[in-house]
């Protein structure tokens, strides 16, 4: 209900909104929850386990009642807190976790069974027979248990992620938040103010109290309107800081349009990464319940909470009120409520001695409430009282406070355990925590707000001048200074079931229960009982839940000790984790110069670690990427082939010691490189396996350039970096990656000289441009890089340009090549054309072979000292009985190798004791006309010629095969030359 | 968590690469027994307190550094760079 005269909504601006379907109407600056408590609803959603009917507990991020799902299909958000979620025009929100209806729920039968249900149910009822698990018991407790659904469909909504660096990250905009911001900022430091809340001011935005002779709220909304103007402050309101991180870091949700009907170009909320240099706590502190039979009915809230909603948007769970706790604060629940004029039928204070501070009310002291009536809406409540007096009361609402919490959450993300206050009964932060950040106001145990205001002043003042700036404390405002008492409560006794964590449905007895069967640790209790690990943490019920577990193994509090507060504070959306990590966005694309130009011709392009490439080139009738891939071989073999090659690692280096450095890093020797010569070269890790191949070439007597393999560019590089930097540092070498200044082509063929001839400035011959032989050419004036190496085995060339002529080089090439009866090939043709010469890419350099296995062992040069080379030197590296290097051939023309098969023995059975080996690539050879593969096959070199049996267990076939040496085609090398 | 590079100022720890103890700095001499190779390569102590450690900047200036921190507290107390640092 409404309560006229009360609230701070826009009464002038009625906003419309459903709620299941239903068209309700509440006012700019309601939230979800205030509008449907002002439209008399109560009953805002059923629990996890026993779908107990449930409203709103809270007016805060903590809600573990009044979740929702807001929007719809593809936008759909479940488990909105509606306490968190601000009105707008046209909001859809549908209640959860029943059916078919909020208020007819079938499985509200689980509540009847409730019995059975008790902590440690599922362990003790589902354990067998063990194959009923999957097909019937998860599926049953997953249909009965759990929140919101999800739409099932691809998230549609635009989220964000972004940086921020501050001197003073102020996190809480409350009385101590904002003073502590004003008074760093007017210091000089860069200061960012964060405040949960859509407005600044805290509690003061949910009290009726002055400050500084004014309304708290206007006040506080003046004094943000202050700090807005500073240049040095920026203010997020809608943030909350979820994690606290080493260095000064900090997570941050920022609910950037969740409050608007149409978010535009906004993203729905973004996530923060901020770097402060000190951070000043101002995190408040949460009201936390007191346990009696059913303490859940709707109705029931906080009393700060019933409280706020009245004060701040005008709103009652109904006209007749009751206020129960243990503390002097519940006392202003009743005044405020009585003030407004509503029935306050009870102040009810657990505490003998309190004194009644809430003016002209019925007033209970040293009474309890019992039990609360009311199946889905509070009806009455059952008191008792000295000398087990009792009285029922109609009450549509009350009000519960078991004292404050100080928020510490945050203090212990670094693994601080937060220290238990005897004085508020409490736990408060650990001094120093968190370092470099320092905790103010209610977040350590300072109740009252002239305190916080001080407290926040001086926050401010100390760190600003930490940090070396140099400020005055401001004029502390004149506000409340009352004194804060309580004296624990925690559970009121009785049968029945009291309810603790709400949100996972744990009661007293189950505390209780975890306890007597020896779960003694909080952190077993928690898990045992799953108090506090639902999505609100617990953070209205976790300090009762282990007082009252310290009860009843005999221990205090302290020594009991709290669980670990982990981050986030508050749920965060793996959306907004992730913004910008979806689809394309999931990695970047690295794309060639020569990339639309394959495009265009239709070549479907695959990945290659970020890189793209094109995997065939289909012609007109060409039905299967083999009949394309078979094409591109025999052109390639038969006249010329262009292959864009430019994902190579490519590595300048320069200086005198080149030579030298390589010699390091490489197996082999490279110092006695004369320039204008290339070199294949092995590198070894330094346990002794190979890391990756490929060509040098020298330049000039200080320039070289090294190729890698595409995928092991960036690997090479670091290795490169840290030998040189840890080991060579003597050395007079410099070196940069290129892979993306050069475009680089193979040109491959028998017809490839022929093709270069007629697009160099100066044509070359065998005799002047022999096999691996490079230098400086010209191509229409454009200085170029050609080098004649070759990966196909053929007669070829690879063409560096800068990349900016790319682009029309590969176009060049590819008409000229056309015009001889060649043209592009892609990955598979060129897969196949160096397994056919038995050459190896990272399927067989895996990381788990070593020279020796590839059949290089002589490369690993015993005249000088290499990365890799005394532990490629051990017995176990260089035995015969390893598996080595093979090339493999079915024994029937025609029949199908698969790579990863295993290879066994004639007649062996396929099983692991017996296996041999494995293949690791194929491919059918067109030039051969059979497939090939290439494998490690144990005593392997010693074999060829011998029968082996291929087993590919995952497929279920099996062939048999011949061994054979590695190169298949043109076993001398003759093509490559002349 | 955040790493001041020698070259590049503080920088989130995102922009580095982790690799492990410093003890790699100290490569044993190619006369050095295999057994000394082979402890020095695959056998590290797992501190609970300070250590001496690797990292690459690879997102910055492709510096290696030596970065002493305490494993308990993640305090980092220095950052050097690897191709000043001694082998010890």
């Amino acid at each position: 209900m409404r309560i006229d005269g009360k609230g701070r909504v826009d009464r002038a601006r009625p906003v419309s909104f459903t709620f299941d379907g239903k068209a309700f109407s509440g006012f700019a600056g309601d939230t979800l929850a205030s509008a449907l408590l002002g439209a008399d609803v109560r009953l805002m959603g059923r629990s996890f386990k026993y779908h107990r009917p449930r409203g709103v507990l809270t007016a805060g991020s903590e809600e573990p009642n009044a979740l929702v799902t807001v929007r719809n299909g593809a936008q759909a958000d479940p488990n909105t807190r509606a306490t968190m979620q601000e009105l707008y025009e046209g909001l859809e929100a549908v209640s959860q976790n029943r059916w078919p209806s909020l208020d007819f729920d079938v499985l509200g039968v689980n509540d009847l069974a409730a019995p059975f249900f008790g902590a440690g149910f599922y362990y003790k009822t589902f354990m067998w027979p063990k194959a009923f698990w999957e097909k019937l018991y998860e599926p049953m407790v997953r249909r009965a248990a759990g929140l919101g659904a999800l739409s099932g469909e691809a998230n549609a909504d635009r989220y964000e992620k972004a940086y921020a660096f501050c001197d003073v990250l102020v996190i809480g905009g409350g009385p101590a938040g904002l003073m502590a911001a004003l008074t760093a900022a007017r210091a000089g430091a860069e200061v960012i103010l964060a405040s949960e809340d859509c407005c600044f001011g805290g509690r003061l935005q949910a009290e009726d109290e002055e400050v500084d002779g004014e309304a708290g709220c206007s006040w506080a909304t003046a004094l943000a309107g202050e700090l807005a103007t500073m240049e040095n402050v920026r203010l997020m309101p809608r943030t909350t800081v979820t994690g606290v991180y080493d260095g000064g870091t900090y997570g941050a949700l920022e609910r950037v349009a969740q409050h608007l009907a149409d978010p535009g170009d906004a993203p729905l909320e973004c996530f923060w990464r901020i770097a402060a240099k000190r951070a000043v706590l101002c995190t408040g502190a949460l009201e936390r319940h007191i346990a009696f039979r059913d303490n859940d009915r709707p109705g029931v809230m906080m009393a700060a909470a019933l409280r706020g909603y009245l004060n701040r948007w005008g709103v009652a769970p109904g006209r007749r009120v009751a206020v129960f706790g243990n503390n002097d604060d519940a006392h202003r629940t009743a005044r405020d409520m009585h003030l407004a004029g509503l029935d306050v039928v009870a102040l009810v204070d657990s505490r003998h001695d309190a004194d009644n501070k809430a003016g002209d009310v019925p007033f209970y002291p040293g009474w309890q409430v019992a039990r609360a009536h009311g199946a889905k809406g509070l009806e009455s409540v059952d008191l008792i009282g000295p000398q087990g007096a009792t009285k029922r009361l109609q009450a549509e609402a009350l009000g519960v406070s078991g004292g404050w919490n100080p928020a510490v959450h945050l203090t212990c993300h670094l693994n601080g355990r937060p220290v238990w206050d005897e004085r508020i009964a409490a736990f408060v932060p650990r001094e120093g925590a968190v370092p470099g950040m320092t905790v103010t106001g209610a977040a350590r145990g300072t109740f009252s707000t002239a305190a916080c205001l001080r407290e926040g002043a001086e926050a401010g003042l100390a760190v600003a001048e930490a940090l070396g700036h140099s400020g005055a404390l401001p004029v502390i405002p004149a506000a409340e200074d009352t004194e804060y008492r309580v004296r624990r409560l925690w559970a009121v006794p009785g049968k029945g079931r009291a309810w603790l964590d709400f949100q996972n449905d744990v009661t007293v007895k189950d505390v209780k229960q975890a306890a007597s069967e020896n779960y003694r640790s909080v952190e077993h209790m928690k898990r045992y009982t799953t108090q506090g690990m639902a999505t609100d943490q617990g953070k209205s019920s976790n300090v009762q839940a282990l007082a009252i577990l310290a009860d009843a193994t005999g221990r205090d509090i302290p020594e009991t000790g709290t669980t670990t507060f982990r981050p986030p504070y508050v749920p965060v959306a793996i959306a907004a984790m992730g913004a910008g990590s979806q689809g394309k966005g999931f990695a970047p694309q690295r794309f060639t110069t020569s990339h639309e130009a394959s495009v265009a011709r239709g070549a479907p392009m695959v990945e290659a670690g970020l890189w793209y490439r094109p995997s065939y080139f289909p012609k007109p009738g060409e039905k299967t990427w083999r009949e394309s891939c078979d094409r591109e071989v025999k052109m390639v073999r038969e006249s010329v082939g262009i292959c864009d090659v430019s994902t190579l690692g490519k590595i300048d280096l320069q200086g005198r010691d080149v030579g030298a450095f390589l010699d390091f890093v490489y197996a082999n020797r490279f110092s006695t490189l004369k320039p204008g010569r290339v070199r294949y070269g092995l590198m070894l890790r330094e346990d002794g396996h190979v890391m990756d191949d490929g060509t040098t070439a020298r330049l000039s007597d200080t320039q070289w350039i090294m190729t890698t393999t595409t995928a092991a560019a960036g690997e090479v590089m670091k290795h490169l970096d840290w030998v040189r930097q840890a080991y060579c540092g003597a050395m007079d070498v410099r070196f940069i990656s290129v892979t993306e200044q050069w475009a680089q082509f193979a040109v491959a063929g028998p017809k490839s000289r022929e093709l270069l001839n007629g697009l160099l400035d100066s044509p070359i011959s065998d005799d002047g441009f022999p096999f691996m032989q490079c230098g400086p050419v010209s191509i229409g004036g454009v200085a170029a890089r050609l080098f004649r190496i070759s990966f196909s085995g053929e007669h070829a060339y690879e063409i560096a340009v800068p990349a900016r002529y790319g682009a029309s080089l590969f176009e060049v090439l590819l008409g000229r090549a056309e015009a001889m009866g060649g043209g592009p090939y892609g990955m598979e043709a060129l897969n196949v054309l160096r397994i056919e010469k038995g050459h190896i890419t990272h399927a067989e350099i895996h990381g788990r072979t070593t020279a020796f296995d590839i059949g290089f062992a002589r490369m690993v040069s015993a005249k000088k000292d290499c990365i890799g080379k005394t532990l490629a030197a051990r017995p176990g590296m260089i035995e015969e009985d390893r598996e080595q290097l093979v090339g493999l051939r079915p024994v029937t023309k025609g029949r199908t190798l698969t790579a990863g098969a295993h290879l066994f023995d004639k007649g062996a059975e396929a099983v692991r004791t017996n296996d041999l080996g494995y293949i690791s690539s194929v491919g059918f050879s067109p030039s051969l006309g059979t497939f090939l593969g290439l494998g490690f096959l144990r005593n392997g070199r010693a074999r060829h010629g011998e029968e082996i049996r291929m087993v590919d267990h995952v497929r279920g076939t099996e062939e048999a095969c011949i061994v054979t040496d590695p190169v298949a085609f043109d076993e001398d090398g003759g093509r490559l030359r002349g | 968590m955040r790493l001041t590079c020698p070259i590049c100022g503080e920088r989130d720890r995102r922009e580095f690469y982790y690799q492990g103890d410093a003890v790699m700095l100290d490569r044993p001499g190619a006369e050095a027994p295999a057994q000394d190779w082979a402890d020095w390569l695959h056998l590290r102590d797992n501190p609970a307190g300070r250590t001496r450690e690797l990292w690459y900047h690879e997102a910055g200036c492709t510096a290696w550094l030596v970065v002493e921190r305490d494993t308990l507290t993640h305090e980092v107390f220095s950052v050097g760079l690897v191709e000043n640092a001694d082998a010890d």
